[in-house]
């Protein structure tokens, strides 16, 4: 027998799964009897545990830099004529990889929780130690059965077969990390509200420490869904950014949900209000991250991702089922202690207006769910296969989405319990006036769209509440001796949860005019063109100066060369390609772009004549796509400044 | 409470409303020819049958035949085939029956692979095995 690569990380991981078992059983019975040795024990688990995982990756990643074919994740993923920095990120190009970076990162988390909350939460942590451990022995468990990334093959390739051409790109570098930062992310506030109910303290206490690690997998959560988008808007050359394909779906539900928790939870450090809520709200979260691997990879329903399927599929499934049983079981026997101690005092409230907030959007998860599953339903009750495409997930979501928007001027200044006539006239007055006069001058402008005006007016009236409120609370600063400066700056590091709530809050309106923009005024065509001969589109002119054909260090690539003209002004010069790598066998079209503030000229090259006399290509001028981009800058600077310590209370 | 009801109410009529506007049945070859319908939408899936297409790059009119091995249907379509649309291959496409012998497709949907296939993986197609992947195809305008 041979003892090479395949073989060790075999056995780290093993030994890593057993570990995490022991710890997390270790914890639990540390929790019950009360000898702290348990813990202790349990503690050095978890830390040995990430130590085995990361070398693990780091064993992984070392035979990908040496090509090492042995191991059939690496000849599966990467030749000799990869890129060294796609060599490292070919990692988690695919499934077996992805569960080890989403075990690491579990593995980091549960760390984290080991160095803040041993002394801090002497109570609740012994908890969390066991719901970390018990979730990080399942990839684990994924790691040492189902999906094993140490598999060894035979015989040794001599030359792996390449990353997936598509995966090239910057934007699969960082779009699986973010996302699964996000969905692991998660598993922490999962973790403590699991821990509450065990402990029987259902109070406010797990949503205020878990509160920054909230934010934190909401904001990597909602950075992968963007980052997505952009692979797929100058990727896949289809110029869009969003299909509601399965695996979107996948990742958009827990976000839904996940926002709503975000903002119920505020309730309830308020009010004490919505604690039965809330915890479910969490752990459909986490379940909903589970489902999703589930959905995307055990190949009940077809996307046109199409991943790796197998087994695994069976693995989630079951363990979603053990989750979600043993969540809800906990929360039955706890749901005594678990009666609000605030009551509705009127529907004209800050309350209220979250409440619905969370209604539209579990409303809209629920939605996307049932349209994602239809498939099954229909076959499962009459034999048909049948599927509900964008059309559906647009008509049903649009109407939410706006409803949200709306409540997002409402919400962060509508008082508390239950609001006056005048106060409503005082905070809302102005906006709503702002909005109407944004419509009206909008629609004389000549935008016709309805769902774009509406989106607009929305924005108008959204932004002048956020705007009155912040100019109201700096004059009332600068009355107490600050200078402008001072007063704004103040603020912004006294207040930071609200101030970075209102940033991201911009944020998403942005992306919102980003959409609604894009859907309502982009343009497209296509046409085969000879040498010489242009083709005009929204104000574009397009000519097609020729091909050229080149050799890369793994494909060979024709290019195409467009100069783009304004008018007559001329703009750029373009050059979409397609690239031929030798494994495919048909070619795969690389996009080129200009990106612009106000829109976008978008080339793919089609066919093509062989002499280099004629092309087909296909011109897009995409309209405000770029502000989804924006959104995300954006969104990040608000979470930055939500998760900064608080300054106004000890942390 | 009378409030909850109401948006219950809007939410189950919009789910009503969007499934029946936009549902799409997956047909194959043999299941469209056996009861065409003109005019109503359809995926249509099945193989690219070898040696029938043809592509005019001026009029950017795409030709080609799919077949399930039991029936064959015409399909046209405006415009150049997406990456991963192939001769030999398996291919989805999403339209409605012309009434006058072909299948107007208005989107063809290829399938993304995570991991390259082999060549003889594809080059002897099992039409089962091809149909049961192509069902799941969904949607990429």
């Amino acid at each position: 027998m041979i003892i090479g690569a395949p073989e060790i990380g075999y056995a780290l991981t093993v030994v890593g799964l057993f570990l995490a078992l022991w710890g997390g059983a270790a914890a639990v019975t540390g929790a019950r009897s009360g000898r702290l040795a348990f813990v202790a024990s349990a503690e050095r688990a978890a830390v040995a545990v990430w130590a085995l995982v990361t070398a693990c990756m780091l064993l992984l990643i070392h035979a990908f830099l040496t090509f090492d074919f042995s191991i059939r994740y690496v000849a599966a993923n990467t030749n000799r004529g990869t890129p060294f920095y796609y060599r490292i990120t070919a990692l988690w190009g695919a499934l077996e990889g992805s569960i080890i970076l989403w075990a690491w990162m579990l593995g980091l988390f549960t760390f984290i929780v080991v160095l803040r909350y041993r002394r801090r939460q002497p109570e609740l942590y012994p908890w969390v130690l066991s719901v970390m451990l018990g979730v990080l022995a399942f990839f684990l468990l994924v790691m040492a059965v189902p999906a094993p990334p140490f598999e060894r093959l035979t015989p040794v390739p001599a030359d792996g077969r390449g990353l997936n051409p598509l995966l090239e790109d910057s934007g699969m570098i960082t779009h699986p990390v973010a996302l699964y930062l996000g969905f692991t992310g998660f598993t922490v506030p999962f973790a403590f509200a699991l821990a509450a109910l065990a402990v029987g303290r259902t109070g406010e206490e797990w949503i205020t420490i878990t509160r920054r690690w909230t934010i934190i997998a909401w904001y990597f959560l909602s950075l992968g869904l963007l980052i997505g988008g952009w692979w797929s808007y100058h990727v896949l050359g289809w110029g869009g950014y969003w299909a509601w394909d399965p695996v979107e779906n996948a990742a958009f539900m827990p976000w839904l949900t996940g926002t709503a928790f975000l903002h119920s939870v505020m309730i309830q450090e308020r009010r004490r209000m919505l604690k039965l809520w809330n915890l479910t709200l969490i752990i459909l979260t986490f379940g909903l991250t589970l489902f999703g691997t589930f959905l995307t990879r055990s190949g009940i329903i077809g996307s046109v991702h199409a991943f790796t399927q197998g087994s695994i599929g069976v693995f989630f499934l079951s363990f979603l089922a053990v989750v979600l049983l043993g969540s809800f079981s906990l929360l039955a026997w706890r749901v005594d202690r678990l009666k609000g101690q605030g009551e509705l005092d009127s529907i004209v409230s800050r309350e209220s207006v979250f409440l619905l907030n969370n209604v539209f959007l579990v409303a809209a998860s629920f939605t996307v769910f049932f349209g994602t599953i239809f498939p099954l339903l229909t076959e499962a009750a009459r034999g048909t296969k049948v599927s509900v495409g964008a059309p559906f997930f647009n008509l049903v979501n649009i109407p939410l989405f706006l409803s949200l928007l709306f409540l997002m001027g409402v919400g962060p200044l509508i008082a508390w319990r239950r609001a006056s006539a005048e106060s409503l006239r005082r905070n809302f007055l102005k906006p709503v006036l702002a909005g109407l006069v944004a419509a009206a001058v909008l629609r004389a402008l000549g935008v016709a769209n309805m769902l774009v005006l509406t989106c607009m007016a929305l924005v108008v009236f959204v932004t002048g509440t956020m705007v009155l409120d912040f100019w109201r609370a700096v004059r009332a600063r600068r009355r107490t001796g600050h200078g402008w400066a001072a007063a704004t700056g103040g603020l912004l590091v006294r207040q930071n949860r609200r101030y970075g709530g209102f940033v991201v809050h911009l944020g998403i309106m942005v992306v919102a005019l980003g959409v609604a923009g894009s859907q309502a005024w982009s343009h497209s065509t296509e046409a085969t063109l000879a040498k010489g001969e242009s083709v005009e589109l929204a104000g574009y002119r397009v000519r097609f100066d020729g091909l050229a054909a080149s050799e890369e260090s793994n494909h060979f690539k024709v290019t195409g060369t467009f100069s783009v003209a304004h008018g007559t002004r001329p703009v750029d010069v373009l050059q979409p390609a397609k690239k031929f790598y030798p494994r495919e066998q048909t070619p795969i079209a690389y996009v080129d772009y200009r990106l612009g503030l106000i829109e976008d000229v978008y080339l793919v090259l089609g066919d093509f004549a062989r002499d280099g006399t004629q092309a087909t290509v296909k011109v897009q001028v995409n309209r405000m796509v770029s502000w989804l981009w924006l959104g995300g800058l954006v969104l990040t600077l608000g979470a930055a400044l939500a998760v900064l310590p608080d300054s106004r209370r000890p942390a | 409470m009378a409030g909850g009801a109401v948006i219950l109410a809007v939410l189950v009529y919009l789910v009503y409303a969007g499934v029946s506007q936009s549902v799409v049945y997956f047909v194959t070859p043999a299941e469209l020819l056996a009861a065409p319908a003109p005019g109503k939408t359809y995926r249509l899936g099945g193989m690219v049958q070898p040696g029938s297409l043809t592509w005019d790059p001026r009029s950017l009119d795409l030709r080609f035949i799919l077949s399930d091995g039991k029936a064959t249907v015409p399909v046209r379509h405006k415009g150049t085939a997406p990456d991963l649309f192939a001769e030999g291959r398996g291919a989805v496409v999403e339209g409605a029956w012309s009434g006058e012998g072909y299948f107007k497709a208005t989107t063809i949907l290829a399938k993304h692979s995570e991991e390259y296939k082999a060549p003889h993986d594809t080059a002897e197609p099992g039409y089962k095995e091809l149909l049961k992947t192509l069902r799941g195809s969904e949607a990429k305008p």
